[in-house]
């Protein structure tokens, strides 16, 4: 199955293929050209040839090809650039760590770049996202992504952002923007948005798990470094029992815990111990691994601490006050204090969750279990509409019919 | 790479005005560390002239910016390495002025 390798070729290697090559070539728009251009001869190459014995290798030195070729034509066109042919920048001040893709990150999650654009140009440099892709996952137009990634490259190019890890000293200011783009990465992942892909993508999680362990070697002590990396493990660790047989959702309450990842969970508790026993007050991220911590501790549904949960909640909220927050905190309160107390909170959240499926979807829930039937339908028709997910919509699509 | 550093000032909320020695003081640095290209405060905008050649008779009038909330109080031009070395020193650059800094590269 030479489609299939391609698939997983373009998995395993196309961060790596970006950053090396934006390294050699310093410029991201080269870079991505290239890469893409040596996975399109790939597509061509290898049904008939054969699947290369080394596909990492052969995709560098093609792209290296392509990119050289690029460049060349352009310089013919524009003899400036042929500038961009002597950026062999090897001599570049190395950061703590030297990993390329580590560096496309911090490159991609530049303070100088708006968020939503540091997001969009992570998922499609280091992620290998389409630009369709990640346009479907921000909700906006094709071509006004398109045009959002096109100014930060330009950006990155023209004025001059930096391919490198920062400094030492330098860290702790540029990082909190970059774990926050990995959690998004890793949530896209997580819940792909695409009609057409995996409902999951593991490319996407492990690879913001992998960057995750990087950034903690660079700041073992950064409470938020080692909260963002246990929350993932913990969120992680769930995936095997997360999609049914039949590609549907299956909820934390309905999922077999038996098929859970007992190294990841372990691993996971550790960090959240290890944050526990400093004393200082936990942020963001830490409160979302120790909220996590807290579900993959019950061996079943009716195990688990509520009353705990639900006070980290009132913690993170005080933290992150987002609408987001207080919605996840409204599930717990469904659970302590039963569906109505919980709808009471969820639909003072109308005005600025009406767009965002989840919202429906916990709605349609517990106005189902208040017996609401006709309400919860259309609760449920809504969130359909909303979700991207297509194991999110067979889910929500079964419980809507389940309703009499 | 050369980068333009404009120093934006605010009418409605003015930097303060006894900025000069410490701007002096920087501006050595600059120099002594290499990055110092050109530097000059501007006169009010009020001082500004327009002129448009563009149609047949050539038109003077007061300038754009004579109106405006945000106006550009000073410039400089410096030369670094890169983005990042040049925000750190518009973080700097930001204090000693008192007022808002656009850090932009020439092409």
């Amino acid at each position: 199955m030479t489609e299939a390798a391609v698939v997983r070729a373009h998995r395993e290697e196309w961060a790596r293929l970006v950053a090396v090559l934006t390294k050699r070539f310093g410029d991201l728009d080269v870079a991505e050209e290239a890469a893409a251009e040596a996975f399109a001869t790939a597509v061509e190459r290898w049904p008939v040839a054969g699947v290369p014995p080394n596909p990492g290798a052969w995709l560098t030195t093609t792209a290296n090809r392509k990119a050289i070729d690029r460049l060349r034509r352009e310089s013919r066109r524009d003899d400036k650039h042929g500038e961009a042919l002597t950026v062999h920048d090897d001599d570049a001040p190395v950061g703590a760590i030297d990993d390329d893709r580590l560096r496309l990150v911090f490159t991609c999650c530049h303070p100088a770049l708006a968020m939503d654009a540091r997001v969009a140009l992570t998922l499609r440099m280091v992620g290998g996202l389409t630009v369709p892709e990640v346009a479907r996952a921000f909700l906006v137009a094709e071509s006004a992504m398109g045009r959002r990634i096109t100014r930060a490259k330009t950006k990155i190019k023209e004025a001059r952002i930096p391919y490198r890890v920062p400094a030492t000293e330098d860290l702790p200011a540029r990082v909190s923007g970059v774990l926050a783009v990995l959690y998004l990465v890793f949530n896209e992942g997580y819940l792909a948005t695409g009609p057409d892909t995996d409902p999951v993508r593991q490319d996407l999680t492990a690879e913001a798990i992998r960057l995750t362990r990087l950034i903690r070697e660079l700041l073992p002590q950064d409470g938020e470094v080692t909260g963002l990396l246990a929350s993932m493990l913990l969120t992680e660790a769930r995936r095997p029992a997360r999609v049914s047989a039949t590609g549907e959702l299956v909820t934390l309450a309905e999922q077999d815990r038996g098929a859970w990842n007992t190294d990841l969970i372990a691993e996971g508790h550790g960090l959240v111990r290890e944050r526990l026993a400093t004393g200082e007050p936990p942020g963001r991220y830490q409160l979302l691994a120790a909220i996590n911590a807290v579900h993959t501790s019950a061996r079943d549904i009716r195990d688990t601490d509520w009353s705990q949960i639900l006070a980290l909640y009132d913690h993170l909220a005080r933290v992150d006050p987002s609408p987001i927050v207080a919605l996840n905190r409204a599930v717990a309160v469904a659970e302590l204090d039963g569906p109505e107390v919980a709808l009471t909170i969820v639909d003072r959240l109308e005005n600025t969750l009406s767009g965002y499926h989840a919202y429906h979807a916990t709605r349609a829930d517990l106005l189902r279990r208040l017996g609401r039937s006709g309400q919860s339908r259309a609760a449920y028709d809504r969130a359909i509409d909303l979700a991207g997910n297509t194991a999110e919509t067979a889910h929500l699509t079964r419980r809507r019919d389940q309703l009499r | 790479m050369r980068y333009l550093v404009s120093v934006i000032d605010d009418r409605e909320n003015p930097g303060s005005t006894d900025r000069r020695p410490a701007i002096s003081e920087f501006n050595e640095r600059l120099i002594a560390e290499g990055y110092w290209v050109f530097a000059g405060g501007l006169a009010d905008t009020d001082t500004a002239t327009v002129v448009d050649n563009r149609g047949e008779q050539v038109v003077f009038s007061d300038g754009p910016f004579v109106e405006s909330k945000e106006y550009l109080a000073g410039v400089w031009v410096w030369e670094a390495p890169d983005l990042d070395v040049a925000l750190k020193l518009a973080t700097e650059a930001s204090r000693i002025c008192d007022r808002k800094i656009e850090v932009r590269p020439f092409r």
